[in-house]
């Protein structure tokens, strides 16, 4: 889109308004902005942040990959990565640690899904 | 591990047992004493902050007590040559200039990188940034805030398709802030924007977990930009967009910060255009920290132009605001920053902050004048952009339909803008909504998690996460056979038993010497020449890194780099013995025998008078302190003056200051002094010593002196010098 600097007829609406009022809708305008970015992060997960879960659960970077492509194939991610990986130790009553290496490694995958 | 001011750090030792080393803590670092005035030397400040226990001061601090005034707001270099070994010396060198913020680049390409990586492979022009990395330059400044007595802040990016993942690695390694905007991941690197919004939500959750402090990414916007000074409204939307994002994941204001640059430099006039924007920004924004950037928009390769850019940047610094002053190397131009330009970069950040101590309190910003005016109209552009956006359907529309970086001065849009679509980019597709049954069993979450009932909290499923337990941090060493630290400090073993000596810019032992070459002819065939004259002086690979035209065929000055072949042995090198010098005791007590009488000038056609009067005066630690009196003639003070004052006075000694050096001018008058007191009889019975920044005790000697004092020498080598020849005078009478 193409346009001329129409600022002086645009503003008319926030001439009157204080240098305090001009802050304040600022800050509503922004507030207003971000609040459907931040529902989509509440709704929604993806491959990275499921990594960043199976990190946190003591697993390696090499070792979270295969997990998460793993997750990702069987259409699991709405329930969490970590998700599956803890569920699999209480079914096999093995470690955390136990259960995620094993799907690492590509094992019990034809499990997982009947977790759920 | 401690550090030995006089021995290099160890990298073998470092590396050692850094499988087991635990950050000793978490969180951003302020400068301590703060907002107090301070006495330092013979000033009062007051914007300055607690002493540094080992520090290199300004030059100009020679004729101040060699104090090291270090500012109030925290001062960052980046360091990130492609080689994390060769930074961490760097590191420590900056840290004693006073740099406390320091930043390591991800290398190019880095944020399209799925997952984190692991090992220690070299990047260009910015490191890996690998947990490996990460740990070893953590426990590195570690050892080199205990060396200089204040804690340093470590920092790098959270950007690309593996933000979460890094944000984790960078909370349990200690980072103490990093670069967080999902902007940037959509404008720069074409990263979905719904993928790079939904996993900044995770990744600031766990930064504001671990205190760090973020800065956002909007200094991009006027990189990128093509007329910077046009994208200021936008500017502030950006920051806005992040700001307002992160505090409502959880991060506190306080550790909010915005990167600001002024957006441009001479020959645009500037001041007028940067310091509005800068007093807009800090009112709108007064809730959060200013982390304020060097321009790099209008650098070109030359250094000298760029520090003047720099230091204008720095006068905004000090009128407006600033909680962290970023620095830029001068050679950013040319270059992945020297060794010596982050010194350059910190000293003239150092060097205009501590000269403009105070200078809110006598120059006010004129708020009723057209810097008030331009502010107003600058937030108004920021609010109707805003206004817009939201009618145009949210962010995501606004950013499909080109709104950002378009190279009008908002309302005025050119159509040039970085469209990206919703529906595309890198990691389009990879969002998956979370189901009812959705469980993420880690400590710190942003979003939906449906914890089981018999949990307490959503880590008690798994017995604790790594941020409540280290000992469950998986730690990788070297995957790469070839390209690891241990096979690249094997390259340059040789030089690690401190016999060869090899310059370096980046690396060690990398040979890269720089010169500047004058050529009385025009641009094009002084490049050539340039070049032509590096081969002659034995250089390799040599390239222009700045030219510059004097005038069209009068002349041009060129700097080139290149390669040296040979080594250095230390062993081979012939240096004279410094002379050792006798205690103050000694001293007084020679004086306190027999009393001394010196008579002291500057000769020859020479103002400078800092040297001298340091050497003579009590209050520098001058001779004077010993009970050594003296007669001082001033400044550009003739030679038969200064001999027949020594005759008069019956002088044991004549001390002469030449700083001065056209045509050799410091040695004739040196050769003077001395023929014009044998001419006069005296010099078999009088001392003679000459001192200068370019003197020498070999080039005095040599033009008849008894002495000569260069740089770095004091009263106490001067008074030293004077009682022990004195004595061998008395002997051989």
């Amino acid at each position: 889109m193409k346009r001329a600097d129409d600022f002086e007829t645009r503003r008319q609406h926030l001439a009157n308004l204080t240098d305090e009022q001009l802050k304040e809708r600022f800050w509503q305008l922004a507030e207003k902005i971000v609040d459907p970015l931040l529902e989509l992060g509440y709704k929604n997960t993806t491959p990275a942040i499921e990594r960043s879960v199976l990190l946190r659960m003591g697993f390696s970077s090499l070792e979270v990959k295969p997990i998460v492509e793993g997750v990702i194939n069987k259409g699991l991610m709405k329930y969490g990565a970590g998700n599956v990986v803890w569920r699999l130790s209480k079914k096999l009553n093995v470690s955390i640690r136990e259960a995620g290496m094993a799907l690492a490694e590509g094992k019990h995958w034809d499990e997982v899904s009947q977790l759920f | 591990m401690a550090l030995d001011i006089n021995k290099k750090l160890d990298l073998n030792e470092l590396l050692n047992d850094l499988e087991n080393y635990e950050p000793r803590r978490r969180g951003w670092h302020w400068r301590e004493g703060r907002n107090e005035k301070r006495v330092i030397g013979d000033f009062e400040y007051h914007e300055t902050s607690e002493a540094l226990k080992s520090y290199i001061p300004l030059p100009g601090s020679r004729g101040m007590g060699y104090i090291d005034p270090q500012p109030d707001c925290v001062i960052t270099t980046e360091i990130a040559s492609g080689r994390f070994e060769d930074d961490i010396r760097r590191m420590r060198m900056a840290a004693w200039h006073g740099a406390d913020h320091i930043m390591v680049i991800r290398t190019a390409g880095q944020s399209h990188i799925d997952s984190l990586l692991e090992g220690t492979t070299q990047g260009i022009g910015g490191i890996a940034v690998t947990r490996k990395q990460v740990r070893a330059s953590r426990k590195a400044l570690d050892m080199i805030e205990d060396e200089v007595g204040r804690p340093i802040n470590f920092h790098s990016y959270i950007s690309g398709v593996a933000g979460p993942d890094i944000a984790v690695m960078f909370a349990e390694e200690g980072i103490n802030g990093a670069h967080q905007d999902p902007q940037y991941n959509v404008l720069y690197r074409n990263i979905n924007m719904v993928r790079s919004f939904a996993d900044a939500c995770e990744a600031k959750k766990i930064m504001a977990w671990a205190e760090m402090l973020q800065i956002d990414g909007a200094h991009n916007a006027n990189a990128t930009a093509m007329k910077a000074w046009k994208v200021r409204p936008e500017l502030m939307v950006q920051h806005a967009i992040n700001c307002m994002f992160s505090k409502k994941v959880g991060i506190k204001p306080e550790n909010i910060a915005l990167s600001t640059v002024p957006p441009t430099a001479p020959p645009a006039p500037c001041m007028r255009l940067d310091l509005p924007y800068a007093v807009a920004l800090r009112d709108f924004f007064s809730e959060y920290k200013m982390r304020a950037q060097q321009n790099t928009k209008y650098m070109e390769s030359d250094m000298r132009e760029a520090t003047v850019s720099h230091t204008l940047n720095l006068m905004i610094s000090r009128l407006t605001s600033a909680d962290i002053q970023s620095t830029i190397t001068p050679d950013e131009g040319r270059n992945v920053p020297w060794h010596y330009n982050n010194i350059a970069a910190i000293s003239t950040a150092k060097q205009a902050l501590d000269g403009m101590d105070g200078l809110r309190e006598m120059v006010k910003i004129d708020l009723d004048g057209p810097l008030g005016k331009d502010a107003r109209e600058l937030k108004e552009r920021a609010v109707l952009f805003m206004e817009e956006m939201l009618e145009t359907g949210g962010y995501f529309n606004a950013v499909q339909d080109g709104f950002f970086i378009d190279s009008g001065y908002y309302p005025e849009r050119n159509g040039d803008g970085i469209p990206r679509q919703i529906e595309g980019g890198i990691g389009y597709g990879w969002v998956f909504e979370r189901a009812p049954e959705y469980f993420a069993p880690v400590s710190v979450h942003y979003g939906y998690n449906n914890v089981p009932k018999e949990f307490a909290k959503a880590s008690d499923a798994i017995g604790g996460d790594t941020f409540e337990d280290r000992s469950k941090i998986q730690y990788i060493d070297e995957l790469d056979e070839t390209d690891n630290v241990n096979t690249r400090l094997k390259d340059v073993e040789k030089y690690s038993d401190s016999k060869l000596l090899k310059p370096e810019v980046e690396w060690k032992a990398d040979g890269v010497v720089c010169t500047t070459i004058f050529l009385p002819c025009d641009e094009r065939t002084a490049e050539f020449a340039a070049i032509k004259c590096g081969e002659k002086m034995g250089l390799e690979d040599v390239t222009v890194v700045h030219k510059q035209c004097l005038h069209p065929s009068e002349g041009t000055v060129v700097e080139i780099k290149g390669k040296v072949k040979f080594d250095i042995n230390i062993d081979e090198l012939v240096i004279p013995e410094k002379i050792s010098v006798l205690s103050d005791e000694e001293i007084r007590e020679a004086i306190n025998e027999k009393p001394m009488f010196v008579v002291a000038a500057t000769v020859g056609q020479d103002e400078h008078s800092v040297g001298l009067k340091e050497t003579l005066d009590i209050k520098h630690g001058g001779i004077e302190r010993y009970g050594i009196k003296y007669l001082y003639l001033g400044t550009s003070c003739p030679i038969e003056k200064l001999v027949d004052a020594a005759i008069e006075t019956n002088a044991d000694a004549i001390l002469a200051s030449t700083i001065i050096t056209h045509d050799d001018v410091h040695i004739k008058n040196m050769k003077k002094l001395n023929e014009l007191c044998i001419e006069k009889g005296i010099r078999d019975r009088i001392i003679l010593c000459c001192g200068g920044t370019q003197v020498t005790n070999e080039i005095a000697v040599e033009a008849g002196m008894d002495a000569g004092f260069g740089r770095g020498s004091h009263g106490n080598d001067a008074a030293s010098f004077l009682v022990k020849r004195r004595k061998e005078l008395m002997d051989a009478h």
